[in-house]
Order: structure tokens, then C-alpha cells, then sequence
């Protein structure tokens, strides 16, 4: 048995096929995972992502201490409630972790690391924090929930009451406001338009059942995956890890190389491997027959072993199968892929695959 | 719970088989299709090809996974569902209507190792959790 987090009845209760995900018991899909999916695209549906480690850096030396362990620049953040989307790297330029961070005031910064990662990331954190005037806090009996959908946002907009309602229907994309221990903020991970939420667990049952009141659908783990892969994002332990940089991740637009002084944990390792250039990269495909890309796949380019999927699943969008896979540079129009003994042809795309719930293939 | 109809035969891979004299009609269970999740690809045998008990005969494929159907019965395919290959989910919503093939028997006492509703409810229960 895993950890369960505080709407695990309510899944329980509405049906959910439950699994373990990263220690924890999660919803894999309340009924059919591709109306869920459609569902998210064409309306609105709801997460239950509590198990998410939310984390607040407080005290005088907290931007210092996030411009060294960031890879991107938290000096890009300077008004109350804007968001960026950073990778944590090992001095080895390989990636820890990957993580959005709020600025809320010049001495609070709040992260959300992913939950998989959670012990390893605050045991790192909190070694780098030593020579720091800060402190590391987990806010306790916290929970999450994603809305998502073209509809997302007015439907959260009737479960809270004034002023809520009004501030949160301003909010600006990528950013967030909070209301005491509420949080919302205007950031996602489907491609399409919503809110995430963070709130005292005592009142999550009561936040769910209210949005599930407004027509708000309960969308599972499963769902939630062929959604980011359709909008072109990465998975941590999937697309990246360990073993990998930002710029063979498709995430070197998250590095701040300017300004040059800033010296982040792995900048000279990055520097390096950019100026000694990158075998692979990340890349989109397509596959043109009947079939699923399936993650660690093998991929053949130009005849020769070019790398393999890193997530791979079937588009509800698209009506076909479609991946991330980490190949050789030389890549270009078309490749193979070893699906279940045969060679199939892929195509190479430029990611996306979906924006806004229409195909931009 | 899923469904397992009392006039059908059933294999522990999963498989059900409805037999009119020679002829076996063979689908996968809504157990099965519960397990797999929505389906989004059907490869069917082609008609004519003779199948062993147990030979690996078609591919169901769904958002979670590949998954082999094994002949349960030795023959020879006679016909195969075409309509599933523009409605795979018809597996999902209707697992004992949507049959995938039809073999015509060779050794008709294989049925006789075959398993009822009643045991393969058992099995189902067992690989549930």
C-alpha cells in the first residue's frame, strides 16, 4: 500500500483504477482514459495532484541561494506571483530535477518539485542551503488539484467566492495569487488553459466535490500523460534524469547563460558540453502505421542505431501514435522505429503535437 | 466486477469462445479489456491461416499496452471481424459482441479443457489485485 493522499476516497469511491506512482496510490482512470483526455480538450477536468511536494524558500539570502541552484534565472522574477519553469541541475550538468518557482515576496520564493523526486531533491536543497540566511519549509497537510480545459477557469471561478473569483479571473498566464493558505495559479501541464491549486487538505473534499458540481470530470494519471506529451512536455525520469543534460532534453531554452557571472551549480559542465556540442536531442514523432511508440523503443536513423523513445503512448488528438525520442543529431524527415519486431516508418516534428486542443501537426 | 457470461468457455489468458457446431467464435473477456484499458489498434488474423491451441493468433493494443491473443482452439480461421478495425473501442463497450475471429474446430475435444463462467470468474478475481 502506498501513501495515499487526501482525496483517495473520493477516487475510490468514484471508480478509479488505482496505481502506484512513485510511492504513492494514484487514480489511473476513472473510465475510459481517451474521453478523459477529450474531456480536458474540449471542456475541463480536474487532477488530483497532491502528491506533489510544494516548498517554501524564506529569508533575506533566498534569491541568491535559487540563482545558484537553478539553472534558469529567478532574477527574471520580480512581481508578486509570476512563475518560471526551471530545470535543478548536478554538477555535471545533468538534470536533478525539474520544477516551477513563484516568487511571493523578495523573501519568499514557493517551488513545486515533483513528487518522485521529492527526498533526494529536499536533501539537496537543504545541503546547498547551509551557507544561506533561509529557511526550507514543507507548508504540512497540503493538497493540489490541476483544472484543466478551455473551460477551465470559469468553472473555478464559480466554486470560490469575491474577491477570489474576480483576482483569479485576471490572472496573467504563468502567474499566481493567494488568499491566505489558498494558492492558485495559472500554469498547467496539459497544453490547454486552467488553474492548479494548492490548499489546506481539510478543504480539498470540499473544493472537488464543488467543481465536480460545475461539470468538472475527475481526469487520471493515464490521461494526464497522453495530455503533456500531446502538448510537448517532458516527464522527469522519462524524457530526462541522471543521465541527462538540458540541451539533449529539449530544455536548453530553460538555461540563463546571461549573465555570465551567475554561477549555478552545472553551468560549467553545460558551458562545456555546449561548446563541445551535443550528440542527441529531443525530438517529436509521428508514426505513420497502425501501432503505439512505446517508451525505450529502439529508433533507427539513416540505418544506424539512432536512440530510442523516452515517452511514447497514442494521441486521442491526432488519432495516432506519438513520442519523444532522444536520437542522433543527423536526424532529419523520417526514421525507424522497432515496434514489436517490425521497422515502422516515423515522422520527425517540431514539438508540440497539440495547442489549445486543435492539432498543430 | 466483470461480466462473464454463463453460456460461454473461457481460457485463463483471457480469451472467450462461443462454439456453434464446428465453428468457435473467440473474443477476449470484459476482464481483459477492463485490464487493458481503451483500446486503440485491432490486428486480426488473415482468413484461411491454421492456428494451434495456444499459437499467438492476433494483437489487441491498448492506450496501457500490446497484448498477444492466443488461439484457444486448434483450426483454421473462417472469418475475422473487419468492423474492429475502425472501432476497436467496440471491445471496450461490448467485449462478447465484438468478437475477433472465427475458427472452425480441427479437435473439437479441446472444449472439453476449456474453462466455465464459473472458473474463470476465479481467475479474473485472482489477478485483480
Amino acid at each position: 500500500m502506498g501513501k495515499q493522499t487526501p482525496l483517495y476516497d473520493k477516487h475510490v469511491v468514484m471508480g478509479a483504477k488505482m496505481v502506484d506512482f512513485g510511492g504513492w496510490d494514484m487514480p489511473l482512470r476513472y473510465g475510459s482514459q481517451i474521453e478523459e483526455h477529450h474531456q480536458v480538450r474540449k471542456d475541463a477536468g480536474m487532477f488530483d495532484v497532491s502528491h506533489m511536494s510544494v516548498v517554501d524558500f524564506t529569508g533575506t539570502d533566498t534569491r541568491q541561494f535559487l540563482r545558484k541552484v537553478f539553472a534558469n534565472n529567478v532574477d527574471r522574477l520580480t512581481t508578486s506571483g509570476k512563475a518560471l519553469y526551471t530545470c535543478m541541475l548536478k554538477p555535471d550538468g545533468t538534470i536533478l530535477d525539474d520544477l516551477i518557482v513563484y516568487f511571493m515576496d523578495e523573501n519568499w520564493f514557493r517551488v513545486v518539485f515533483n513528487a518522485s523526486t521529492h527526498d533526494k531533491d529536499l536533501a539537496w536543497v537543504k545541503e546547498h542551503a547551509k551557507p544561506f540566511n533561509m529557511e526550507i519549509i514543507e507548508p504540512p497537510n497540503m493538497a493540489m488539484i490541476a483544472v484543466q480545459g478551455p473551460n477551465a477557469r470559469a468553472k473555478v471561478g464559480a466554486v470560490f467566492d469575491e474577491p477570489i473569483r474576480s483576482e483569479i479571473a485576471g490572472l496573467a498566464p504563468f502567474t499566481a495569487a493567494h488568499f491566505g493558505d489558498l494558492f492558485i495559479s495559472r500554469t498547467g501541464y496539459t497544453g490547454e488553459d486552467g488553474f492548479e491549486i494548492i490548499l489546506p487538505a481539510s478543504q480539498v473534499n470540499d473544493v472537488w466535490r464543488s467543481l465536480y458540481g460545475e461539470g468538472v470530470k475527475p481526469i487520471g494519471l493515464g490521461a494526464r500523460d497522453s495530455l503533456r506529451l500531446e502538448a510537448g512536455m517532458n516527464l522527469y525520469g522519462s524524457d530526462m534524469d541522471e543521465t541527462t543534460s538540458p540541451l539533449e532534453s529539449g530544455l536548453g531554452w530553460t538555461v540563463a547563460w546571461e549573465p555570465e557571472g551567475r554561477d549555478f551549480i552545472g553551468r560549467a559542465a553545460l558551458e562545456k558540453i555546449r561548446n563541445e556540442g551535443t550528440t542527441h536531442k529531443l525530438v517529436g514523432l509521428i508514426l505513420e502505421g497502425k501501432g503505439v511508440l512505446r517508451n525505450h523503443q529502439k529508433v533507427i536513423v539513416k540505418g544506424q542505431d539512432g536512440g530510442e523513445i523516452t515517452s511514447g503512448g497514442f494521441s486521442p488528438t491526432l488519432g495516432k501514435s506519438i513520442a519523444f525520442a532522444r536520437v542522433t543529431k543527423d536526424i532529419s524527415g523520417t526514421c525507424k522505429v522497432e515496434v514489436r519486431g517490425q521497422q515502422m516508418v516515423a515522422t520527425v516534428v517540431k514539438l508540440p503535437f497539440v495547442r489549445n486542443g486543435k492539432s498543430v501537426q | 466486477m466483470s461480466n462473464v457470461p454463463a453460456e460461454l468457455k473461457y481460457t485463463k489468458s483471457h480469451e472467450w469462445v462461443a462454439v456453434d457446431g464446428e465453428t468457435a467464435t473467440v473474443g477476449i473477456t470484459d476482464h481483459a479489456q477492463d485490464l487493458l484499458g481503451d483500446m486503440v489498434f485491432i490486428e486480426l488474423p488473415d482468413v484461411g491461416t491454421s492456428f494451434e491451441k495456444g499459437d499467438d493468433c492476433a494483437v489487441v493494443e491498448s492506450v496501457k499496452a500490446a497484448s498477444d491473443v492466443y488461439s484457444p482452439l486448434s483450426g483454421e480461421v473462417v472469418e475475422v471481424n473487419e468492423a474492429l478495425a475502425d472501432n476497436p473501442e467496440a471491445v471496450n463497450n461490448e467485449p462478447y459482441a465484438s468478437w475477433l475471429f472465427k475458427i472452425k474446430m480441427s479437435d473439437t475435444s479441446q472444449l472439453n479443457d476449456m474453462l466455465d463462467a464459473d472458473a474463470y470468474s476465479g481467475v479474473a478475481a485472482d489477478d485483480s489485485h
